[in-house]
C-alpha cells in the first residue's frame, strides 16, 4: 500500500517535471523575442537592441518552477481536497445569509467611519513617533487616503452599481457604459461653465440627461442581441468619446475643461473665505473638508443607487428585468413590452452613470475624453462579473479589491528599496489589474458572490444557486 | 356564471382563411376553425403539421400571411390578433400560453415565476414603479394579494411546498404544471397549451387532464391545447380539429374525428410500417375486420392493399422466418433483381424519402439492394416494384429513382469522403 | 473621379488588414460564441515581433534582401504569435469553456489590458519607428493615381493569404472539424473530433493572420506602439460584426468596407470623424440587417 502510493507520488513528480520542461520551452518561445531583447531608441532617433538573456531566463525558470508546483503540488492536494468532500458527508451548512447580514452591517458602518478612523489612525501612528499629539497633521495625511481610496474606491462601487442594473439584472450586455459617465460629466462641466448652475440643481440633471442618452442609444438597438448588442454599446461609447475629442468649439478637445465649479454643501462652499466652510464652523482652513465633503457624498449617492436597486428588485420591473434576462420569450408571453422594459433598464443604469459623472467632474474639477475610453467601460464591467452578477455586496468587494488593490501599488514605494530606483511599482498597476481579473475569473467564474437572493418568498427566504440562473443573451 | 358562458353561442377565438408562409414552404394553408367559449379545443395532426405555427400566429410571435384571428372577450370586446403584437395580445386581448419546450425563469423562484407574469396589474398598481419606490400603501397591498393568488395556483399545481426553490430546479412534470399556473396568473380568458402531456408520465397525465378540467369549470376560461396524447385529447377535449400539412383534414367532437378515414389515412399514412402492421393484425384476425379498416384508409391505396391482400400473410411470415439466411428472390422481380447484395453489404434503402423499413425489406426480398439498382428502373420496373409494396403511384410520386440516382452517386464518392473525413 | 480611384485604392489596403484581423475574431466567435478581446493586442504583439524580427536582421546579418526580410518577419511573428494566441487560450479560456457566458469575455478583457501593459512595461512606452521597407510606387499611365508598392504587398499577401486560409478551412479535415465544431460542438466530440485541439488550432490560425497583418501594419505605416492593439482591434471587431459574426466572407468584406469608409470619409468629410463614420454605419447597418451582411440570420425558436 505505501509502496504504490510512494511510487505514485514518484509518478506524479515525474510528471511535474515533464510538464515543467514543456512549460519552460513554451515560455522560452513566447518571451524569446519580446523579453530577450529590448528596443530602445539611440541619439539619432533609431531603434537598437539591447539582449537581456538574463531576465529571459528568469522568465523561463519562473514559468517551469511555478509549472511543477502547480502540477506536483497543487493540483493534486486539491484533488485530495475534492475527494474528501466528496467522501465526507454534507457538512452542516453555515447560516450565510446571518452571516452576509452582518457583513454588510459592518461594512456599512466603517464606511460612515472610514475617514475619521483614518484620521484617528495617522494621528495615532504620528503621535506614535514624535510623540506629540496632533490631531492636524493626522486631518492633512488623511487627504491621501479618503481620495485614492475612499473616494476612488466608492465611485466605481456607484458606476458597478448602476451597470449592474443592465448587465446582472436584465442580461444586456453594455460594453458602453462610460459614454454614460460621459455624459453626466459634460452635462456638469458645461452647464456650470456657462450658466453657473449649482451642483445640487445639476447633479439631477446630469443625470437625466444620461437617462435620456440612454433611451436615445438604446432605442435603434434594442432589438439586437447579444454580441451585436454589445459592439455597438461599444461603438456608442467610441462615437461619444471621439465627439468629445473632436468638438472642440464646445469640449475644448483633448485639452478638456477645467476650473469646474466645486460642489457646495448646500450653498456653503469649501472655499478658504470668511463665507467658506472652515471659517463658518470655526476650523483651521485645510482642504481635507472638501474631501471628508466628497467622501460623504459619494457615499450618499452609491447608497442610494443600492437602495434603489434593492426596491426596484421588488417591484414589478424589477422582476421583469430578471425575467427578461433568464427568457425573452416567455416575458413576452406574459404580457410583458420587453423593449420597454429594456429600455428602462437602460436608462436607469444610464442614470446612475451619470449622477457618477457630474460627481466625478466636481470632484476633479477637470474633465477630459482621457477618463472616458473604452478601458474604463471594460473595468466597470469586470467589477460586475467579478463581484457576481445581480449581487450588490459582491459587486462592491471587487471593486474595493480591484480599485484597491491596484491604488495599493501605487504606495508601494518601497520596492524601490529592493529592485533599485529605476523600479516604478506605478507601470506594474495595469499588467496586475489584467492579470488578476484572469486569475479571479479563473477562480470563480461566477464571481465572488454568485448567488441570487430572491425577491419574495412564501415560507422562507434561499438563495438561489448561480447554476440556474442564466446570463442573458442581450 | 359558467353555465351562462357555456350557453353563449359566440366563439372565443375565431381563425378565418389563415395562412402562413416561410419562404416557399406553407406552414398552413386556408385554415378556419372556431374556438367555442368555455370549451377545451384540441389541435391534433402528425408532426410538422403546422400546429405550433397556428399557435405562434394566435399569440402573435408570427405574423401570419394572410388570414384573420379574431378574439371575443367575455365582455364582447373584440381583437383582431393578426394585428397585435404578442405582449398586447397577452396584455388586452388575454390570451396566455405555455411552450412546448418549457420556458420557465429558471433562475426565478416558483413564486417569483407566477409574480412576473401579474406584471401588468402590478406596474399598474405600483404607478408605474415610481409610487411603488416610494413605498405607497397601494402597492404594498396589491404585492400582498399577488402573492396569494400565487398561492391559490401554487396550492392548485401541488407546489405550495416549493415556492421557494428555484424553478429550473423542479422535476419535468411540475415544471409544465407551474408553466400552466403561470399563463393561468395572467388571468387570460383563451388559454394555448402547446403539448402539455408531452413527456409525462401515465399519472401525471391524469392530474393534467384534472388540472385543465378544474380550470374550465372554475375560471371559465377557454382551452385550445395541441397533443400528441389520445388519451388526453379524447378524455378532455370537447372538439377536436386535426391538421395535415397545414390544412384542416377533420373538425368536430371526440367521436366524429375518431371516426373520420381521412383522420385514419391522416395519422396512420405517415409510416408504411403501421398501415401494414394493421392490415397484417387484421389479416390475422379475419377478413371482415380488415375490410373495416380498410375502408378507412383512401381510395387508390385501398385498392392496393385489397389486391395484395392475399400476399400479405406471406409476407409476413417471411419476415420472421427469413431472416438469417439470405432471401430468395421472390416472383415478380423486376428485371435488375440480384440475388445477394454486392459485397454482402445492401445500401441503405430507407434513407430514400418514402421508403421505410418495411419497404426496404420487400425490396429486398424481391432482389433490391442498392441504389444504382433503383436509379435504373424502366417504366416496367416500376410498375413491378409497385406491385409488391405499399402504395402505387408512390414511387414516381416521391421521385425515388432520382433520390436514388444521387443517392448512388454519393455513395461511390464516399470511400474517398471516408479517408478524409476521420476523426483527429 | 481619380481622387475617388486614389482613396479607393488606399482604402482597400487598409480594410485588407482589417478583414486579415477581422477573421481572427469571426472564427473564434463562430467556433466559442466568444468575443476575443485580446485578439486586438495579439495583432499589436505580432507587429511587435516583427519589428524585433527586422532589428535583429539588421543588426546581426546586416543587409537583408527586403523580400527576405519581410518573409522571415511574418514567419517568425507568425509562430510565435501563434504560439502565444495557444497559450492565451489554454490559460485564460480553456479553463471557463461551458462555463457563463461572460466570463471568459472579462477573461479576454483582462488579457487584453495584460498584454498591452506587458508590451509597455517589456519594451517601453514609447513609438518604436523603422526605416521604410519597401519605397517607391508606380503611377497608373494618363492618370494621376499612384499605387505604392507596399500596398500591392499588402494586397498581394493578403489574397494569397486567404486563398490558403479557404484552402485550409474547406478543403482540410482540420477544416472540416472546425466547421463541425461551430455547428454543434457536443456533437462533433461525440463522433470522435478532439474539440479541444481544433479550437486551439482556430485561436493559433487567427493569431497568426493577425501576426501578419502586424507585419503590414509595421511595414505600411513603419511605426508601432504598445498602444496601437486597440483601435485596429476595435475596427477589425466592428468588421466582423458588419460582415455578419461567425461568416468568414462576410469579416473579409466588412473589413474592405470598414477600410473604404474610413479613407473615404477623410478624403470627402473630415479626417477627424473617420470613426465616428465607421462606427455609426455599424449601428445603421445592424439596424437594418441585425445580423450584418452576410450573417446567418439568428430565428427566433419559439
Amino acid at each position: 500500500m505505501a509502496d504504490i502510493q510512494s511510487s505514485g507520488q514518484d509518478s506524479v513528480y515525474a510528471k511535474a517535471a515533464k510538464e515543467a520542461v514543456f512549460a519552460g520551452i513554451i515560455a522560452f518561445g513566447l518571451f524569446f523575442l519580446v523579453v530577450g531583447f529590448r528596443t530602445d531608441q539611440n541619439i539619432n532617433n533609431e531603434l537598437v537592441l539591447v539582449q537581456r538573456w538574463g531576465l529571459l531566463a528568469i522568465f523561463v525558470a519562473v514559468a517551469a518552477i511555478g509549472r511543477f508546483i502547480f502540477a506536483a503540488f497543487i493540483t493534486p492536494s486539491r484533488e485530495q481536497a475534492k475527494l474528501a468532500k466528496s467522501k465526507a458527508p454534507a457538512a452542516a451548512k453555515v447560516d450565510r445569509r446571518s452571516l452576509k447580514a452582518a457583513v454588510s452591517r459592518f461594512g456599512l458602518a466603517l464606511l460612515f467611519i472610514y475617514p475619521f478612523v483614518v484620521i484617528l489612525i495617522l494621528a495615532l501612528i504620528q503621535f506614535a513617533v514624535t510623540g506629540q499629539w496632533s490631531f492636524q497633521s493626522g486631518v492633512q495625511g488623511s487627504l491621501k487616503y479618503v481620495d485614492n481610496f475612499g473616494i476612488q474606491i466608492l465611485i466605481y462601487v456607484m458606476l458597478a452599481w448602476g451597470l449592474n442594473i443592465v448587465v446582472g439584472l436584465a442580461g444586456l450586455l453594455d460594453l458602453g457604459y462610460v459614454a454614460f459617465y460621459a455624459v453626466g460629466a459634460y452635462s456638469y462641466a458645461l452647464l456650470s461653465a456657462h450658466f453657473g448652475l449649482s451642483f445640487w440643481l445639476l447633479l439631477p440633471m446630469a443625470g437625466i440627461f444620461a437617462a435620456m442618452w440612454g433611451i436615445v442609444l438604446g432605442f435603434p438597438v434594442l432589438r439586437l442581441r447579444g454580441d451585436y448588442l454589445a459592439i455597438v454599446t461599444l461603438a456608442f461609447g467610441e462615437i461619444i468619446r471621439l465627439v468629445l475629442i473632436n468638438w472642440t468649439v464646445v469640449t475644448k478637445g483633448t485639452f478638456g475643461i477645467s476650473g469646474i465649479a466645486k460642489a457646495t454643501l448646500f450653498g456653503i462652499p469649501f472655499t478658504p473665505g470668511p463665507t467658506g466652510f472652515a471659517a463658518m464652523f470655526g476650523l483651521p482652513n485645510s482642504g481635507v473638508y472638501y474631501k471628508i465633503f466628497l467622501y460623504y457624498l459619494i457615499l450618499f449617492l452609491a447608497l442610494l443607487t443600492a437602495w434603489v436597486t434593492i426596491r426596484l428588485r421588488r417591484m414589478p420591473i424589477g422582476r421583469a428585468w430578471e425575467a427578461l434576462r433568464e427568457d425573452e420569450i416567455a416575458c413576452r408571453s406574459l404580457g410583458i413590452n420587453t423593449t420597454t422594459t429594456k429600455l428602462t433598464a437602460f436608462a436607469t443604469g444610464a442614470m446612475f452613470g451619470g449622477f457618477a459623472g457630474s460627481f466625478f467632474a466636481a470632484r476633479q474639477g477637470f474633465v477630459s475624453p482621457e477618463s472616458f475610453v473604452f478601458l474604463e467601460s471594460a473595468i466597470i464591467l469586470a467589477i460586475v462579473v467579478l463581484g457576481g452578477m445581480g449581487s450588490l455586496i459582491g459587486i462592491a468587494i471587487a471593486a474595493a479589491v480591484m480599485i484597491g488593490g491596484t491604488e495599493l501599488l501605487r504606495e508601494l514605494e518601497f520596492l524601490k528599496l529592493i529592485f533599485g530606483n529605476d523600479f516604478t511599482p506605478e507601470l506594474y498597476r495595469m499588467l496586475l489589474f489584467g492579470l488578476a481579473m484572469i486569475v479571479v475569473m479563473v477562480w470563480k467564474p461566477r464571481g465572488f458572490v454568485g448567488n441570487r437572493e430572491p425577491s419574495a418568498f412564501l415560507h422562507e427566504r434561499k438563495m438561489i444557486s448561480s447554476e440556474f440562473t442564466k446570463e442573458g443573451h442581450g | 356564471m359558467v353555465s351562462e358562458v357555456r350557453n353563449n353561442p359566440s366563439p372565443v377565438l375565431r381563425v378565418e382563411h389563415l395562412s402562413m408562409k416561410f419562404g416557399g414552404l406553407v406552414a398552413i394553408n386556408d385554415l378556419n376553425f372556431e374556438a367555442k367559449r368555455g370549451a377545451i379545443t384540441a389541435l391534433i395532426g402528425p408532426n410538422g403539421a403546422g400546429k405550433t405555427t397556428v399557435f405562434n400566429c394566435i399569440t402573435g410571435f408570427y405574423k401570419p400571411t394572410e388570414g384573420m384571428l379574431t378574439m371575443t372577450r367575455q365582455n364582447g370586446e373584440e381583437y383582431l390578433l393578426e394585428r397585435m403584437a404578442d405582449f398586447v395580445i397577452t396584455k388586452k386581448a388575454k390570451v396566455a400560453r405555455t411552450f412546448q419546450n418549457i420556458r420557465l425563469f429558471s433562475g426565478l423562484t416558483v413564486l417569483e415565476n407566477l409574480l412576473v407574469a401579474q406584471h401588468n396589474p402590478l406596474m399598474l398598481s405600483s404607478g408605474y414603479t415610481i409610487l411603488g419606490l416610494l413605498g405607497f400603501p397601494t402597492y404594498k397591498k396589491a404585492a400582498a394579494d399577488a402573492i396569494e393568488k400565487a398561492r391559490f395556483w401554487l396550492q392548485k399545481i401541488n407546489l405550495v411546498e416549493r415556492a421557494d426553490d428555484p424553478a429550473g430546479d423542479l422535476p419535468y412534470g411540475a415544471q409544465r404544471r407551474l408553466e400552466i399556473a403561470r399563463a393561468m396568473c395572467t388571468d387570460p380568458e383563451l388559454l394555448c397549451l402547446d403539448e402539455p402531456a408531452a413527456g409525462l408520465n401515465a399519472r401525471e397525465s391524469a392530474e393534467l387532464n384534472q388540472l385543465l378540467l378544474s380550470i374550465r369549470e372554475e375560471t371559465g376560461t377557454s382551452i385550445i391545447l395541441i397533443e400528441h396524447d389520445m388519451s388526453v385529447v379524447m378524455e378532455i377535449s370537447d372538439h377536436v380539429i386535426v391538421l395535415e400539412y397545414g390544412t384542416k383534414i377533420s373538425d368536430g367532437t371526440p367521436e366524429t374525428v375518431k371516426n373520420d378515414p381521412k383522420v385514419i389515412a391522416a395519422y396512420l399514412g405517415v409510416e408504411d410500417e403501421e398501415v401494414v402492421e394493421l392490415i397484417e393484425h387484421a389479416a390475422a384476425t379475419g377478413s371482415d375486420d380488415i375490410t373495416a379498416a380498410v375502408d378507412l384508409l383512401s381510395t387508390e391505396a385501398i385498392q392496393e392493399i385489397t389486391e395484395t391482400q392475399a400476399e400479405v400473410p406471406v409476407a409476413a411470415k417471411a419476415k420472421t422466418a427469413a431472416k438469417p439466411a439470405a432471401p430468395a428472390i421472390k416472383a415478380g422481380a423486376t428485371a435488375n433483381a440480384l440475388a445477394a447484395p454486392r459485397e454482402g453489404e445492401s445500401d441503405d434503402l430507407t434513407l430514400i424519402k418514402g421508403i421505410g423499413p418495411v419497404n426496404a425489406r420487400r425490396l429486398n426480398e424481391h432482389g433490391i439492394f442498392h441504389f444504382d439498382q433503383i436509379a435504373a428502373w424502366k417504366k416496367a420496373d416500376v410498375t413491378a416494384a409497385e406491385a409488391y409494396l405499399a402504395f402505387d403511384g408512390r414511387i414516381a410520386r416521391e421521385d425515388w429513382i432520382g433520390q436514388a440516382k444521387k443517392l448512388a452517386k454519393e455513395s461511390q464518392g464516399k470511400p474517398a469522403a471516408k479517408k478524409t473525413g476521420g476523426a483527429k | 473621379m481619380e481622387y475617388f480611384i486614389q482613396q479607393s485604392i488606399n482604402g482597400l489596403t487598409l480594410g485588407s488588414i482589417y478583414g486579415l484581423i477581422a477573421i481572427g475574431y469571426t472564427m473564434v466567435y463562430g467556433i466559442i460564441g466568444m468575443i476575443n478581446f485580446a485578439h486586438g493586442d495579439v495583432f499589436m504583439l505580432g507587429a511587435f515581433m516583427a519589428m524585433i524580427v527586422f532589428l535583429a536582421l539588421t543588426t546581426f546579418i546586416g543587409g537583408v534582401p527586403v523580400v527576405l526580410a519581410l518573409l522571415l518577419m511574418m514567419l517568425v511573428a507568425m509562430l510565435l504569435t501563434g504560439l502565444w494566441s495557444w497559450t492565451i487560450e489554454r490559460l485564460a479560456y480553456r479553463p471557463l469553456r461551458g462555463s457563463f457566458r461572460l466570463a471568459p469575455l472579462i477573461t479576454a478583457i483582462g488579457m487584453s489590458i495584460a498584454l498591452s501593459n506587458f508590451v509597455q512595461v517589456t519594451q517601453g512606452p514609447r513609438n518604436k519607428p523603422i526605416p521604410p521597407l519597401v519605397n517607391g510606387g508606380v503611377t497608373i499611365y494618363g492618370t494621376g493615381i499612384t499605387i505604392a508598392y507596399k500596398q500591392m504587398v499588402i494586397v498581394i499577401v493578403t489574397a494569397i493569404l486567404l486563398a490558403a486560409f479557404w484552402y485550409l478551412v474547406n478543403r482540410t479535415t482540420l477544416g472540416r472539424a472546425q466547421r463541425s465544431c461551430e455547428q454543434d460542438r457536443k456533437m462533433a466530440a461525440l463522433l470522435g473530433i478532439d474539440v479541444d485541439k481544433t479550437i486551439s488550432m482556430t485561436f493559433v490560425m487567427g493569431a497568426m493572420l493577425a501576426a501578419v497583418a502586424g507585419t503590414l501594419y509595421l511595414m505600411f505605416y513603419g511605426v508601432i506602439s504598445f498602444t496601437d492593439g486597440f483601435t485596429p482591434g476595435v475596427k477589425a471587431f466592428t468588421a466582423a460584426v458588419l460582415g455578419g459574426i461567425g461568416s468568414l466572407p462576410g469579416a473579409v468584406v466588412g473589413g474592405l468596407l470598414i477600410g473604404l469608409i474610413e479613407a473615404l470619409w477623410s478624403a470627402y468629410f473630415s479626417i477627424d470623424y473617420k470613426d465616428v463614420a465607421a462606427f455609426s454605419i455599424l449601428a445603421i447597418v445592424l439596424i437594418f440587417l441585425p445580423s450584418g451582411i452576410l450573417g446567418r440570420p439568428e430565428v427566433e425558436k419559439v
